[in-house]
């Protein structure tokens, strides 16, 4: 394998959890609730799949486990935002301060402790392609669900009467409330969703980005996630293209490093952060696009008349 | 069983004092189960965490330490977070803050004149003013989510502060230590009282959020914050900018952000390292919310949090509990805060399944 292979395969690695944190909250954010604990329930996600997989020693489990964790940890803020009505911003806040103490908490007694790897799945046929091949047939199991995942939320959104409910929803809540559609019961399933799907993106840095526990591991990225949702305009395609270039910024850093180039680290592990500003303003200058497409409901709280 | 809410005439006087008592007692309940099963007595542990270090003269000095730059950033964050202004970013500005107050003390040692100290401290709020002037800048001009770009410049600022401590200002004879010279005498915050270490920080705090306070309760400015706040419409209507009031109330917490961490290195630090802040600017957050976003409120809840840094790390100490223990403490508190801000404006009914309304 090259080096040029070697560096899109670690872009690929790098730009799966973003991938994945993106389109659950795409799902939330399309259904009208911002939730901001992103980075809580990846990190939970993150700690829950190394827990389970050193306890049954067992990779799987563990991914299933951290997007048990982080489905379950989301219903925490779901209920304080859906049932109690609590300000989105501010319960997202302390989703993401409490999932960061109790996940550092948590994993204390697993620090510095070896992991266990999710070992790629070749596809038969398919992983002897040269170049494309190795580069993606050849990977774990975190990856390929990304890919179902990205196809199966465009088709969900858009082709299924579910997902048609689902914009309404988000879009305006008292018109879908009024034509029958439970706007509690589909942002409860929505915000549980971007949970599960956080947690799995916890559990590929844990299990296959870095396979170890590091408190705070998630270092931005459940952030970031919120800002490619914004710069994709809640489409999950756009959430596949921003997440690469964002992935391939942060690999760019390493391989600068690798090259001595005269940088000083810290600059160059700037960037991501100061890639994601520079995106979110070039993305909402145009405050009539912004304004199209963001879900009409986004933020809003949703209390039924009786 | 299931959850209704019914809303209230109007704001009920009464919850809106009980909610961050119920809250408190709360996270103090649900404390006490999680040292029971991390093995320890609760009682006695709740009593390091909460009691002990009320209880002597050095460790009252140090709470109010702790609570000064909590109690600063808290109230300037309550005036953000009124007029709907969702600076997240106070951490960053607490950073950017201390490193221009620091210039002088670092790069000119030798000039020791009483001015020095005054003008580390207003260089420390320009520093902290003009680094929430980005997102306030970027929202104005550009429509972009200040939430995502207040918080992508902690992370920046963060990475800024340790290329400086481990870069052009590491202390020559520190012996490769990351950390700058320590500041001379001129350039140390003095202590308020002779019994202990508490500096005038705690007094710029107390003063901080008296005048908020009474910006918000007096001023017309207050009141363009609160109908902003409220709805940019109404605003619009009476006249009040929207774009001026996130220009007013960035730079104005990113100031007192940075008033705190040039505080906090001058004052209790005497130099800058590559971590300078144990997440105050979060931490204030959760103590803008548990001040019920009043400027008076944020004095006691900034001394709550600040007590819960204390505790940790007594519990630490004495039953060597984690003090991982405080974050959760924290984030425990800051959600049944809003949890119980709900019965301000509502009353919250549990229909039971098979009474005549649970089948309506």
């Amino acid at each position: 394998m090259g080096i040029f292979e070697a560096i899109l395969l670690s872009v690929i690695t790098a730009s799966t959890p973003l991938v994945i944190a993106a389109c659950g909250e795409l799902i939330a954010e399309r259904s009208g609730v911002l939730n901001l604990g992103v980075e809580g329930m990846m990190v939970m996600g993150a700690v829950i799949a190394f827990m389970a997989t050193t306890a049954t020693g067992s990779p799987y489990i563990g991914v299933l486990a951290g997007i048990a964790g982080g489905a379950v940890f989301s219903l925490l803020f779901g209920f304080l935002t859906l049932t109690l009505v609590a300000n989105q911003v501010a319960t997202g806040l302390a989703l993401t301060i409490l999932g960061i103490g109790v996940s550092g908490m948590l994993g204390e007694a697993y620090v510095g402790q070896p992991g266990i790897k999710l070992q790629p799945i070749d596809i038969p046929l398919l992983a002897d392609i040269p170049v494309i091949g190795p580069l993606l047939f050849k990977q774990d199991l975190i990856f390929y669900l990304s890919v179902v995942l990205v196809v199966g939320i465009n088709w969900f959104l858009f082709r299924s009467r579910a997902g048609l409910k689902l914009r309404a929803v988000g879009d305006s809540h008292s018109s879908a409330h009024a034509l029958g559609v439970s706007v509690i019961r589909t942002r409860y399933l929505a915000v549980m969703f971007g949970g599960a799907c956080a947690g799995l993106a916890g559990a590929q840095l844990s299990l296959v980005y870095t396979p170890q526990w590091v408190e705070n591991m998630t270092a931005g990225r459940g952030w970031i996630a919120l800002a490619l949702v914004v710069f994709a305009s809640w489409r999950p395609w756009r959430v596949v293209a921003g997440g690469y270039l964002f992935g391939a910024v942060s690999i760019s850093q390493l391989h600068a490093q690798a090259f001595g180039i005269g940088i000083p680290s810290q600059f160059l592990s700037a960037l991501p952060y100061a890639a994601t500003i520079i995106v979110l303003v070039l993305i909402s200058r145009n405050r009539r696009t912004t304004l199209i497409n963001t879900p009409a409901s986004l933020g809003k709280s949703f209390v039924p008349d009786r | 069983m299931r959850i209704e809410l019914e809303r209230r005439g109007g704001v009920s006087p009464l919850f809106s004092i009980l909610s961050p008592i119920i809250a408190l007692a709360l996270t103090v309940v649900v404390g006490a189960i999680m040292f029971a099963m991390l093995g320890k007595n609760p009682a006695s542990a709740l009593y390091s965490f909460f009691i002990e270090p009320l209880l002597e003269t050095w460790s009252l000095h140090e709470l109010a330490i702790k609570a000064a730059p909590l109690i600063l950033i808290g109230a300037g964050l309550t005036i953000c977070y009124r007029s709907n202004n969702w600076n997240i970013g106070a951490e960053g500005q607490f950073i950017i803050g201390a490193i221009a107050g620091s210039i002088l003390p670092v790069l000119f040692p030798e000039w020791t004149s009483p001015v020095v100290l005054p003008l580390m401290l207003l260089m420390g709020m320009a520093g902290g003013a003009l680094y929430a002037g980005i997102p306030a800048l970027l929202k104005t001009r550009f429509n972009t989510n200040e939430i995502l770009t207040s918080l992508m410049l902690v992370y920046i600022a963060q990475l800024f502060l340790d290329w400086l401590v481990r870069g052009p200002w590491r202390d020559p004879g520190g012996f490769n230590f990351p950390v700058t010279r320590d500041f001379g005498a001129n350039a140390i915050l003095p202590e308020v009282i002779s019994s202990g270490r508490a500096n005038y920080g705690f007094v710029f705090a107390i003063v901080a959020a008296v005048a908020l306070w009474f910006l918000m309760r007096y001023t017309l400015k207050g009141f363009e914050i609160a109908v902003l706040g409220q709805s940019e419409r109404a605003g619009r209507f009476a006249g009040f900018s929207a774009r001026r009031m996130i220009w007013f109330s960035m730079l104005l917490s990113g100031a007192l952000a940075g008033l705190a961490g040039i505080s906090e290195v001058s004052g209790a630090i005497g130099k800058l390292q590559p971590v300078i802040s144990p997440g105050y600017g979060f931490t204030a957050i959760i103590v803008a919310f548990l001040g019920r976003l009043n400027p008076l409120g944020v004095i006691i809840s900034g001394l709550v949090l600040g007590l819960t840094y204390l505790g940790g790390e007594a519990v630490q100490v004495s039953l060597g509990i984690s003090d991982k223990v405080v974050r959760v403490f924290q984030g425990l508190l800051l959600f049944f805060v809003l949890s119980c801000d709900t019965l301000i404006h509502y009353k919250i009914r549990l229909i039971m399944p098979g009474t005549a309304e649970g089948r309506g």
